[in-house]
């Protein structure tokens, strides 16, 4: 089972994916530090406006520029630091406002975008515009080329995927400049878009109302003159995403639905044909050992090594409960295994501190750089490690 | 109910439905952007866009957003006819697949109308409660927003009046309210005092509860983590194993209890707690447990 620095050697591009609260905020930032101290310059992106990313990082705060990790607080917490971390949280509105003045032929019809009503509504807030506006500013900085790796920690949406989307659904939005010709009750466009639309126009306003249509209509034809510009930075995205350079890794949980997600995530990553690196599985109940029906005279031995058969019945019933979860998540992580074949499947186990700085993520990290012996020794021994 | 995701939200929010339907409110939980997790935790076949009753006084639904917008549709302009003519028009469906928040919007719309006593569907059954499996954080704001962002876009018109309707039924703390779901973990904990923050200034929405959830019972005394500390320095195998099993169970209470005091400090709403359930997956019988403990 090879480690993480082994999967992501020569890459240029990380990108992290799973459903929420699996860990990926707290993952990318441990995999962007394993990476920096090894002596690369990275940078670790995020588009959650919680501080999650600042907070285990040691930041204030992140903005829509990279801040550079202080290496002083990794020695710290006694990890040697040979390159350079950096991070920075996306701010999608104003990484919109970037493109579109960068797509725009001229400043009027930039400004006509930038002041439209519409525009500073939905800006921030256009389904897929946090997830397109991720891709764009990874294609902006991997262009730039400042950084050996960039590690993405993906939107929390519901359904991980969207955001490969994204570049296609913004496209399809901002070509509404037909719908311009569409309303306008007479001329040329009414006539060759025929009957059936001006009735079904009709209808609409009924609806919505016509100056809400008017007020659309405007908004569109202002994106008139980019839907060019958009459609081949869009394309240049998914070609990067592609790229074998980059790497996608799905980041998931041991119980049964985080698992099953996974699985799915991994098959839409195969249809797309995008490289897959491998699946990080998050708080593993290990098991010590497993039990073989040789734990008949557990009670009895501790109750005569405590010397109190409540206390020892107690460590019993919770060994019990442990050793229960422990093997659910080895059945789920069989069938991950299963489905993946030969692919990684890095699991990290459930540590008894909660993981939220810096030296929480090198504990992390001792697991997600380890080799396969390592990792069982680690599995075998890890409190006296 | 909302929260950061994994926390157990659609578990919680299934377990206050067990407990209004056990106290005889009719109930309904709602799935939004076609999630089937409640439908999942009762085992049941996906419900889809119905309302379809899982226990005694307790329906589930999954708010489809495009059955929404059907709905809707027909609704307003009450003749199936020019509904399908609208549908099948290239305007609408462009407008329909591109207009920002316009899925969110009918959503929030069909929540509003499962919450009238007057239902606008035919035959519409009356609840007493509408339970909502609201979107992880961040999105969990915008989707609540919606409402009001579409009534500054529209100015005026019947999108205009509609969209200020469903931003009063959110922002009316009398009849409306929302509880959210935490982990005893220091980021989920900093999350939902931001969520609380945001949920009151920004949204103007109630939030009545916050729940804390899967709190490990506390086992072992202080003194009694150190009788184990030694036995792994003493002991092999299996006894060994236990003890480190009870070594990291009593720290993990341990730092649980200190985030839950973290909570009550930084949130205004009342916390209540949940236990956590030891089980491999969490299903009908996990929520009835937690319906037990809600209140």
């Amino acid at each position: 089972m090879p480690s993480i620095d082994q999967i992501l050697d020569g890459k240029g591009i990380c990108i992290c994916a799973g459903s929420g609260g699996v860990g990926k905020t707290t993952t990318s930032a441990a995999i962007a530090a394993g990476m920096a101290a090894q002596g690369l310059s990275v940078c670790v992106l995020t588009i959650d406006p919680a501080k999650r990313l600042a907070d285990s990082l040691g930041l204030a705060e992140l903005g829509n520029e990279a801040k550079q990790v202080d290496p002083k607080l990794f020695e710290r917490h006694g990890i040697e630091m040979k390159g350079e971390l950096w991070a920075m949280m996306l701010d999608a509105k104003a990484t919109f406002d970037e493109l579109v003045a960068r797509q725009a032929p001229d400043e009027e019809s930039r400004d006509r975008v930038l002041d439209n009503r519409i525009y500073q509504q939905i800006s921030n807030a256009l389904a897929g515009s946090q997830e397109y506006m991720a891709m764009e500013k990874l294609f902006e900085l991997h262009t730039e080329g400042r950084f050996d790796l960039l590690v993405l920690d993906t939107p929390p949406t519901r359904n991980a995927l969207d955001f490969l989307d994204a570049p296609k659904r913004l496209t399809q939005f901002i070509e509404g400049r037909s719908l311009g010709a569409f309303i306008r009750p007479t001329g040329l466009a009414a006539r060759v878009a025929g009957r059936g639309a001006t009735v079904a126009l009709s209808v609409l306003k009924r609806i919505v109302g016509f100056d809400l249509i008017a007020d659309l209509a405007e908004f569109f034809n202002a994106f008139s003159g980019m839907v060019d510009g958009f459609q081949a930075r869009a394309k240049r995205v998914n070609s990067l995403l592609a790229d074998r350079r980059t790497c996608f890794l799905v980041v998931c949980g041991p119980q049964g639905e985080p698992i099953e997600e996974a699985v799915y995530f991994h098959r839409k990553l195969v249809e797309a044909k995008l490289p897959f690196g491998g699946v990080i599985v998050n708080k593993v109940h290990y098991p010590a050992e497993r039990l073989r029906g040789d734990g008949a005279d557990l009670p009895s031995t501790l109750a005569e090594r405590l010397g109190d058969e409540g206390l020892a019945q107690r460590v019993v019933d919770n060994f019990n409960d442990y050793q229960a979860l422990a093997e659910r998540d080895a059945g789920n992580i069989e069938r991950l295994t299963a489905e993946l074949r030969a692919q990684a499947v890095i699991r990290i186990p459930y540590l008894d501190e909660d993981v939220h700085d810096l030296g929480g993520l090198g504990e992390i990290n001792r697991y997600l750089f380890a080799t396969s012996e390592e990792r069982i020794e680690l599995a075998a021994g890890r409190r006296a490690s | 109910m909302t929260g950061k995701g994994g926390v157990g939200k659609t578990t919680v929010a299934v377990a206050l439905g067990l407990r209004a339907a056990g106290e005889g409110k009719r109930t309904i939980v709602c799935e939004v952007s076609s999630q089937e997790n409640a439908s999942h935790i009762f085992d049941h076949s996906e419900v889809g866009f119905h309302e379809v009753e899982m226990a005694e006084n307790l329906w589930s639904i999954s708010i489809d957003p495009d059955e929404s917008m059907r709905e809707y549709v027909l609704l307003q302009l009450k003749v199936r006819a020019m509904r399908d003519l609208l549908f099948r028009s290239r305007i609408f469906t462009y407008l329909a697949a591109a207009t920002p928040g316009l899925k969110e919007l009918v959503t929030i719309g069909k929540i509003w109308e499962l919450a009238q006593l007057d239902r606008k569907v035919k035959a519409g059954r009356k609840y007493d409660l509408v339970i909502v499996d609201a979107p992880a954080t961040g999105h969990g704001i915008g989707f609540l927003q919606t409402p009001r962002t579409f009534a500054a876009i529209a100015r005026v018109g019947p999108i205009h009046s509609q969209a200020q309707q469903l931003d009063r039924l959110i922002t009316d703390q009398e009849h409306t309210g929302t509880a959210i779901v935490c982990l005893p973990e220091e980021m989920p904990v900093n999350e939902s005092a931001a969520l609380e923050h945001d949920l009151r200034s920004e949204v103007g929405v109630a939030v009545d509860r916050v729940y804390m959830n899967g709190l490990y019972p506390e086992r072992f005394s202080k003194q009694e983590a150190e009788q184990l500390a030694k036995l792994t320095e003493s002991e092999n195998g299996l006894a060994r194993s236990a003890a480190r099993a009870g070594l990291s169970e009593h720290s993990r209470a341990r730092s649980q209890r200190a985030q839950l005091s973290r909570l009550r400090r930084r949130v205004e709403a009342p916390v209540k707690t949940l236990p956590f359930l030891f089980e491999p997956e969490l299903g009908v019988e996990a929520a009835r447990q937690l319906a037990k403990r809600l209140h």
